[in-house]
This record gives structure tokens, C-alpha cells and sequence, in this order.
């Protein structure tokens, strides 16, 4: 392979990311414990660098580039996913800074490890071969472990932390074992190769290395029958650890699952849109009905996100015979994320002085206390639900019509039917926080919310408004990633 | 100098940044700054009415006013607004009702005002959203964008019960909504486009027709709504402050039958004929079975909210004879007369119910414990006589008493069943006798006879402000009970043209076309 600077172009974003990790790294550790605050701030600027850098490349990969022997590759899709990796990174670092120092969790380290998973995702999202999928898998898995450990005082934090990585480390064996029958089946491990060469190699060997592929990426979005972590750990982590796993990681599973099922595997298409559906009407099932027994409103959120996967794996399925499909699950798992993100924040917000307020009675009259708070935690709770004019309506729609024009209809009305028991657990939040007047103890204590944490929630909430009232640019950035 | 203005978005999205604006700068401080704005919006709202009635063609039977634009480009959704005079007459009657409601909370309302104000600002926006919206999604938004302020209003402002209201009426609608979703993006399927103009007069078979006309049915049916997708109403209605009773009664309950004219009559005629005899056994059962329940009900408001649900029975009559009609008797006038008083009935419901529940309101601010139960009060007409007047007024509107608004539409919807359906039109009939029974027996019970109590002893009789506002319905009532013709006038050619439209090729080579362009 001879020197080529093109190369190195393509893989801009990560180089930067890899490099700025390093020098961040050395620079920390000679600095003072007062300047430490100097470290937060080079992520945030590694982090909005990368953002511009990967904008620099928006349109000049229309078509797929494929680089290092075909490790790497450039395409919208990733040059989207990854815009979208590096924002919501970004905003679940701003949102953990204050909960962070209250707590005295080395700062410094949580930023860092965070910045290496997020070149995981990075990686991930640009991966062509599965070994660089692996890699990048690793590279975002075990910084996130770490991070769900870091909060060693908490006794949940710790046994969420073993349960993220024993079952983490069983499903990235699964994912190995799977891409070790492709390779067996096939004698390549490039996306596109293994992908013709299955075209002709329909048997059982190749099913059976699907399902085990499958399971890892599964495992990783927190989708049922790989869902058992994902109560544990969102109610164990520290709340700003919890948003960022539900955030960043769940565009980048998106975007390699794509990428896998549809240009790996496209032979096989008639046995995972089946597995696909049968995931994915048991996500939605499982995740509405256990959230509406949880107290704790971690809990209930991650049960939730089960359920929102389950949906974004419908447009999936749908799209091998809908031109929305992709498209849809696309705007799907971004305005999801932007969602829970901001519902996980204003948690991260609501707790003081180290205690968790993560019970739902603890959100009782929060209208009487804080009603802008109250306010924009109803705007996401409504979009979680899919109720118009908020932004979780428009991404419902994009599926639906999906799922009418693949000819799946009964999904369709089973989708909106698990939706309508979503309605129930989502506006009980909203009625404790309206209806009812605070608890004595708490009812003259206003919360207070420094004005960065305001803005931020605030541009968070007024977002799924906003982009539930005019979503055409939105949506049409989703389509562009995978046309 | 009115042409060029967007009317109705101003009408729609005047009141919303308004909310807004309340939100932002109101507290409990400065309550009247909320109360002023409130008021002052939906002044102008209603003003703005004017050019809109004068500025209405009612020689045309297409849609007017019309705002077109694209919206969201992938969903080849489009935000497109139009009226034709169905949707002139509940626009000013949404309009002017929100008048009523917001001036009415002025006083009846102590507790975080500003968000009340703001709540139902947004709600008369979305309601006149869904009367204008002619692209499916558009209204579909709007239809179910509505639901969040009435939840908020009835959970927290309602009375003891009202958690377990609010959630009923939340999950009851939008359970109905989301089959008409898939219905929507089936049709949007078919035709490419998501503007319900083009949904009309689609070769769809009868199956299909059926699954489609089932779908709507479910969503429509629980606005109306119809017996037995009935249950919310009465305990929305009983838990839901004033002001929210008075908007389910006068304005959310005709967003139903207005989606059946909309919808499934031009959408689906074939399956519409079909079912026509369905329709008619179910608003059958809501004018006499749920009459029945009225008069034993205890509950001042429950007894208004299930009197509520018979009545509408006879919008939903009125629009579903006329298959039979036409059938039996082929021409479009009887028919006509029908779907006209389907439409008539929906405006007069709005007036004497909605009176009747803001009186109730207003009975039980007074009363120390805000009862809602007759055996509470007695020989209100002592302590009250001015209020006393007024709301025998509203009770014989909704009695049906010739003169006011409650006669013309049942007796419309009556006189044109009789033509065909002879039994139908009897048993319709009895709701004469029901509505006196209930109504006229609660007030006997209410106002007249000796005080009751020391409670009731101590009321003051209705101050200007309440005054102003019944003073405002009663014209109504008067309105449309003796002089409805402007109204007739607006409908003409609208419900003419809507009639055309919702026949079945089977049927329709027996009208004459141009009938009603003369």
C-alpha cells in the first residue's frame, strides 16, 4: 500500500479525536487539581472540532469511499451518524460536569475515558471489515464499563458494572463466533465481499453465523431477549453515565447494524427481517409493560428505551421493501436519543448534594416547584409517548408509513397499540409533576438550576418542540445518510 | 384590506404565541396581566371573525381562505388550510365560546391562572386547527395536539377524581385516534398525497371501504361519542373545571361528528351505506338508553354530560339517514333537511349545554364544599332569581322547546326520518319526552321549592362579568332558535355539495346534479 494522503483525509475525525485523547491526556496529568476544569473544556473542543471536521466532509462522500485496504470506509451514513455521535457526546459531557464535581468522581478520567469511547463509536461507524467492527465494539464497550464503575461509593454502580461487562464480554464472544462462521463460510471479512459471497450461499451455516452476528449487535442496543442489562445498568450508573450510554452508543449500534444487515448480509434478507420482527415486537411488548410496574424513574426510562428500540428496528425491517424504511428508523433513533438524553438530564439536574431523586414521587408537584423544568420534561415525556405536535410524532409516522407501504399493516396497528400502553407510564410522570401538590418536606425548597444546565435542557426541550412542528430539514438529513 | 392576510393561521396560531406569552411572563403575582391577555386575544380572535364570515363566498362550494404550502417534503405533507361553511360555523363557534370560557375563568379561577389562560388559548387554537386543516396530517396534528391541554386542564384543575379522569380521556382518545392514523397513511398510500381532498372519490372496494370506515368509526365514534365507546365523558366531564366542561360539550364532542362528514362519509360512501343501519341502531341507543341513565344520575354535571351524549345522537342520526333517505325517496331534499339539522344540532348543543355547565360551575364555586350534587341545593331561584331566569332559558333549549336553539336541529332530523323510516323517527321522537324528564326535574329539584340549606341561603346572585356571558349565550340560543337562516345560508351549498360527494354510485344516478349551485 503505498502513501496516500487521501488515505488520512477520510479518517480525519478519528486521527483528531486519537491524538487530542493523548495530548489530553499528558496535559491533565500535569496539571493542578484547580485547573482541572481546563481538561473539561479540551474535550468539549476535541469534541466540537471533530463535529466541524466530519461537517467539512458533509457531500463529498456521496458515493461509498472505501479506504485502508477496505477497513475503512466514508459514506453519508457515516458521516451523519458520526455528526450526530459527536453532538449528543457533547451534550452528555456538559450535562454530567456539576453532578460530577458534587460527587467527586475523578473528573478528568470520566471526560477521558469518555472521548475513547466515543473514537470507539467513531471507529465503529466507519468500520468495512468486521475485524475494524470489533475493534471499534471494544474501543467503545470498555470505556463504558469503566465508567459505570467509576461511581465506586454506590454499591448499585459496581454491580451494574459487572453485569455490563459480563454479559458485554459474553456477547462480543457471540458477535466473534458469528464473524468467525462468515469467515469460514466465506473467506473474507470486507463488508461488500462477504456480502456477494453470500448471495450464493443461502444454507444453514451461514443462518446460524447470522444469529450469532446478530445477538452481539442486539446485546448492544438493548434489545429483547439481550435486554437484562439494560435496567440494571441505566438505574445503577451515575445519571449523566446513564445518558450517555443511552445516547451516543445507540446511533453508532444503529448505524453498524445497518450496515451489516443491509450490505454484508442482503442474501439473507428473508431470515433477519424475520428475526427483526420478532425482536422487535417483543421489545416493544416487554419494555411498555415492565415500565409501567417501576417506581424508580431510571428504571422506568430504560424499560422505555427497550420499547424504542423494539420501534427503530421496525423501520429496519420494513426497509427492504419500503423506500422510507431506513430512512425512517434513521430519524427514528436520533430524535429518541436527543429525547432520553434530555429526560435523563433533567434527573442529572433534579439531584443534590448526592442524593439520587430518581423515584418517581420525587418529581410530585414539580410544576410547584420549578415549572420550566416541569414544562420541558413534559415536552419530552409527550414525544416519548408520540403524542403531535412534538418531534417522537413525526419519527412514529416515518415508521408507520414504512410498515404500510412494506405491506405489514398488522405491524403497524401492533406498533401504535404498544404505544397507546406507552401513553399510560409516560403521562403518570407528567401527573405527578402537574396534578399533585409537592411533598411538605420538599414544598418550599425551589429547585435551583445554575443558567448553563437552563440553557442547555432548555434548547434540549424546545428541540423536540421545535423539531416537531418543522422536521423537513431533520428528516431530510436522514434521508440523505442512506440513500 | 383583509384578502391578503393568512386569516386563519392568525386565527390558529394567535392564541398559541399568546400562551406562550402568558407563560413566560406570567406568575401568580401579576394575575391580571394573564387575565388581560387572555382576554384581550380571544376579543381579537373573535373580531377577526368578521372578515372571515364577510369575506365568505356562500355561493361556493369549495374551499376558501386557503393557505397552501409544503411542510414536511418527505411525508409530502402539506400545510394546507381552508374552510368551506361547515367549518365557517364551528371556527366562529369555536372562537366565540373561547371567548366565554377565558372570561369566565377570570373570575371562577384562584390558582395558577396563567397557565390555566395558556392552556386554553393553545386548545381553541388546535380546535380551530382541526376545523381548517385540509391535509389528513395536519389535522391529525391538531386533532391530537388538542388532547394535551384538555389532559393538563381536567388533571389540574379538576376536582377530587380527576387524576383517574384525565388519563381515561387521554388513553380513550387516543386509543380511537391511532387506527384513523393507519387509516390516513393507507389512503396516503393509494393517492400519493396526504390533502383530503383527494381521498374523495377513490375506487376502493367495499372490503376495503369497510376496514376504513371501521377506523374512523373507532376515532370518531369515542369524540362524539357513541354508545358504548361513551365512558369517558361523564367523568371527564364531571372531574374537568368549568371551562374544560364547557369546551368538551360545545366544541371537542362536534370535532367527532364533524370527522364523520369530513371523513367517512366522502371517504367511504359504499361502506357508509352499508352500516348506515348500524349507525342509526347506535345513536338510537345513545338518544333513549343513555336519556334513561340521565334521569336517574345524582350529579348535576353527569347528568348535563350523559344528557350531552343523547344529544349528539341526533347529530350522529342526521348524518347517517340520509343513505336510507335517499334510497326510499330518490332526491336530495330530505336529505339534505337531515344532514342540515345534524350540523344545526351541533351549534345548539354548544350553546345550552355549554351554558348549562358553566352555571353549574358557577352554582358550585358558591357552595362551600363546591358539591355538584342536586340534594345539595334547593330553592336556588330565591337567592339567585337573575341566574335562575337565564338558566331555565338554557334547560328549555335543551328540553327542545320551540323558540330556541334545541328545537330546529332535533326537529329537522325528526321530520326528515319520518319520511322513511317510520319507526326510527317514533323512537327518536321520545327523547322529547326523556330530555324534559331529566332536565326539567333537575331544575325543579335545584331552583325551585323552599332554601335548602344555609349553604344555598348564602348565595349571591351572578355579577356583571357572568351576566355579560349569559347574556352572550342567550342571544345565541335565541339565534339559532328563531332565526337560523344565516347559518342555513353559510351551509347551503356547502352540505349540498358534501351530499354529492358522500353518495354511492349506486344511488347517485338518482340525483340530480346542480341542485343546490342555482
Amino acid at each position: 500500500m503505498s502513501f496516500d494522503l487521501s488515505q488520512f483525509t477520510a479518517a480525519l475525525p478519528e486521527i483528531f479525536i486519537l491524538s487530542m485523547a493523548c495530548i489530553i491526556l499528558m496535559i491533565d496529568a500535569f496539571l493542578s487539581v484547580r485547573f482541572r476544569t481546563v481538561t473539561f473544556l479540551l474535550v468539549l473542543a476535541t469534541l466540537a472540532s471533530a463535529f466541524i471536521l466530519t461537517l467539512c466532509q458533509f457531500g463529498a462522500y456521496s458515493t461509498l469511499a472505501m479506504r485502508f485496504g477496505g477497513h475503512y470506509v466514508v459514506d453519508d451514513l457515516a458521516v451523519i451518524s458520526k455528526l450526530f455521535v459527536y453532538m449528543f457526546a457533547f451534550f452528555a459531557f456538559v450535562y454530567a460536569r456539576e453532578y460530577i464535581e458534587a460527587r467527586k468522581i475523578p473528573a478528568s478520567e470520566y471526560y477521558l475515558l469518555g472521548l475513547f469511547s466515543v473514537l470507539g463509536m467513531s471507529i465503529m461507524i466507519s468500520a468495512y471489515s468486521f475485524l475494524t467492527i470489533y475493534l471499534g465494539l471494544e474501543l467503545l464497550s470498555l470505556p463504558l464499563y469503566a465508567m459505570v464503575a467509576m461511581n465506586r461509593k454506590s454499591s448499585h454502580a459496581t454491580e451494574a458494572a459487572m453485569k455490563y461487562f459480563v454479559l458485554g464480554a459474553l456477547a462480543s464472544g457471540m458477535l466473534l463466533y458469528g464473524i468467525s462462521i462468515l469467515y469460514g463460510v466465506t473467506g473474507n471479512i470486507q463488508l461488500n465481499t462477504v456480502g456477494e459471497v453470500l448471495k450464493s450461499h443461502q444454507e444453514f451455516v451461514s443462518v446460524a453465523a447470522l444469529i450469532f452476528v446478530m445477538a452481539g449487535l442486539i446485546f448492544k442496543f438493548g434489545a429483547v431477549p439481550f435486554h437484562m442489562w439494560v435496567p440494571d445498568v441505566y438505574q445503577g450508573a451515575a445519571t449523566p453515565t446513564t445518558l450517555f450510554i443511552a445516547s451516543a452508543p445507540k446511533v453508532a449500534a444503529f448505524a453498524i447494524t445497518l450496515r451489516i444487515l443491509v450490505q454484508a448480509m442482503p442474501g439473507l434478507e428473508t431470515y433477519w427481517v424475520q428475526m427483526l420482527i420478532v425482536i422487535s415486537v417483543l421489545s416493544m411488548l416487554t419494555g411498555n409493560l415492565l415500565a409501567i410496574a417501576q417506581t424508580n424513574i431510571k428504571r422506568m426510562l430504560a424499560y422505555s428505551s427497550i420499547a424504542h428500540i423494539g420501534y427503530t428496528l421496525l423501520g429496519i425491517l420494513a426497509g427492504p421493501n419500503s423506500s422510507l424504511g431506513y430512512s425512517a428508523a434513521m430519524f427514528y433513533i436520533a430524535t429518541y436519543v436527543l429525547v432520553a438524553a434530555g429526560a435523563f438530564a433533567i434527573i442529572t439536574i433534579m439531584s443534590r448534594d448526592g442524593v439520587e431523586l430518581d423515584k418517581l414521587d420525587d418529581y410530585r408537584g414539580l410544576n410547584a416547584r420549578n415549572p420550566w423544568l416541569a414544562f420541558m420534561m413534559m415536552l419530552l415525556l409527550f414525544s416519548m409517548a408520540g403524542v403531535p405536535p412534538m418531534v417522537g410524532f413525526f419519527a412514529k409516522l416515518g415508521l408507520l408509513e414504512a410498515l404500510v407501504e412494506a405491506k405489514l399493516v398488522w405491524l403497524a396497528v401492533l406498533a401504535l397499540i404498544f404505544a397507546l400502553i406507552g401513553v399510560y407510564y409516560y403521562l403518570r410522570v407528567v401527573m405527578l409533576m402537574y396534578f399533585e401538590e409537592p411533598v411538605e418536606a420538599v414544598a418550599n425548597t425551589p429547585i435551583v438550576v445554575s443558567s448553563s444546565m437552563m440553557a442547555a435542557i432548555s434548547l434540549n426541550g424546545v428541540a423536540a418542540l421545535l423539531l416537531g412542528l418543522l422536521p423537513s430539514f431533520f428528516i431530510d438529513i436522514c434521508r440523505i445518510s442512506v440513500s | 384590506m383583509f384578502e391578503q392576510l393568512p386569516l386563519l393561521t392568525i386565527l390558529i396560531w394567535f392564541p398559541v404565541v399568546g400562551a406562550f406569552l402568558i407563560l413566560c411572563t406570567g406568575n401568580e403575582k401579576n394575575a391580571n396581566w394573564a387575565r388581560g391577555i387572555a382576554v384581550f386575544i380571544t376579543v381579537s380572535n373573535l373580531l377577526l371573525c368578521i372578515p372571515l364570515y364577510l369575506g365568505f363566498d356562500t355561493g361556493r362550494y369549495d374551499m376558501q381562505f386557503l393557505e397552501n404550502h409544503l411542510w414536511v417534503s418527505a411525508y409530502q405533507t402539506r400545510y394546507a388550510l381552508g374552510i368551506d361553511g361547515i367549518s365557517l360555523v364551528m371556527v366562529i363557534l369555536t372562537n366565540f365560546t373561547g371567548l366565554l370560557v377565558i372570561v369566565a375563568a377570570c373570575q371562577s379561577i384562584k390558582v395558577r391562572i396563567s397557565q390555566y389562560m395558556a392552556a386554553f388559548l393553545v386548545m381553541q387554537g388546535m380546535i380551530v386547527g382541526v376545523f381548517c386543516a385540509m391535509d389528513a396530517i395536519l389535522f391529525y396534528v391538531f386533532w391530537e395536539g388538542m388532547l394535551i391541554p384538555m389532559y393538563l386542564s381536567i388533571g389540574m384543575w379538576g376536582s377530587a377524581n380527576r387524576s383517574y379522569a384525565s388519563i381515561k380521556f387521554f388513553l380513550f382518545t387516543f386509543l380511537g385516534s391511532i387506527l384513523m392514523l393507519v387509516a390516513l397513511i393507507f389512503l396516503y398510500n393509494q393517492t400519493g398525497t396526504f390533502m383530503i381532498q383527494n381521498f374523495y372519490g377513490l375506487p376502493l372496494g367495499v372490503h376495503t371501504q369497510t376496514w376504513l370506515f371501521l377506523a374512523f368509526l373507532l376515532a370518531f365514534a369515542v369524540k362524539v361519542p357513541m354508545w358504548p365507546v361513551h365512558t369517558w365523558l361523564p367523568d371527564a366531564h364531571t372531574e374537568a373545571p368549568a371551562g374544560g366542561s364547557v369546551v368538551l360539550a360545545a366544541l371537542m364532542l362536534k370535532l367527532g361528528v364533524y370527522g364523520f362528514l369530513r371523513f367517512s362519509m366522502p371517504i367511504t360512501p359504499l361502506a357508509c351505506e352499508k352500516l348506515a343501519f348500524v349507525m342509526i341502531v347506535l345513536s338510537l341507543i345513545a338518544i333513549v338508553y343513555i336519556g334513561l341513565i340521565a334521569i336517574v344520575q345524582s350529579d348535576m354535571k353527569k347528568l348535563i354530560a350523559y344528557s350531552s351524549i343523547a344529544h349528539m345522537g341526533f347529530a350522529t342520526l342526521g348524518c347517517f339517514m340520509v343513505y336510507d333517505i335517499v334510497a326510499d325517496q330518490h332526491g336530495l331534499q330530505n336529505a339534505y333537511m337531515s344532514l342540515e339539522g345534524a350540523v344545526i344540532q351541533m351549534v345548539a348543543h354548544a350553546f345550552g349545554s355549554g351554558a348549562m355547565f358553566l352555571g353549574v360551575g358557577l352554582m358550585a364555586d358558591r357552595y362551600y364544599n363546591h358539591s355538584r350534587l342536586i340534594r345539595d341545593y334547593g330553592g336556588v331561584a330565591h337567592t339567585m332569581p337573575v341566574f335562575a331566569a337565564f338558566f331555565m332559558l338554557f334547560a328549555m333549549s335543551n328540553v327542545g322547546l320551540p323558540g330556541t336553539a334545541g328545537f330546529v336541529g332535533e326537529f329537522m332530523v325528526i321530520m326528515s326520518a319520518f319520511q322513511t323510516h317510520f319507526w326510527v323517527a317514533m323512537i327518536a321522537s321520545l327523547t322529547l319526552l326523556l330530555s324534559a324528564s331529566y332536565t326539567l326535574w333537575m331544575v325543579k329539584r335545584i331552583f325551585f321549592g323552599p332554601i335548602a340549606n344555609a349553604h344555598v341561603a348564602a348565595f349571591h346572585d351572578i355579577t356583571w362579568i357572568e351576566k355579560l356571558n349569559y347574556i352572550l349565550l342567550a342571544a345565541g340560543v335565541f339565534f339559532v332558535g328563531l332565526y337560523p337562516q344565516p347559518i342555513i345560508d353559510v351551509l347551503r351549498v356547502t352540505i349540498g355539495h358534501l351530499l354529492l360527494q358522500s353518495m354511492p354510485p349506486d344511488l347517485a344516478f338518482h340525483v340530480p346534479t346542480n341542485v343546490f349551485y342555482a
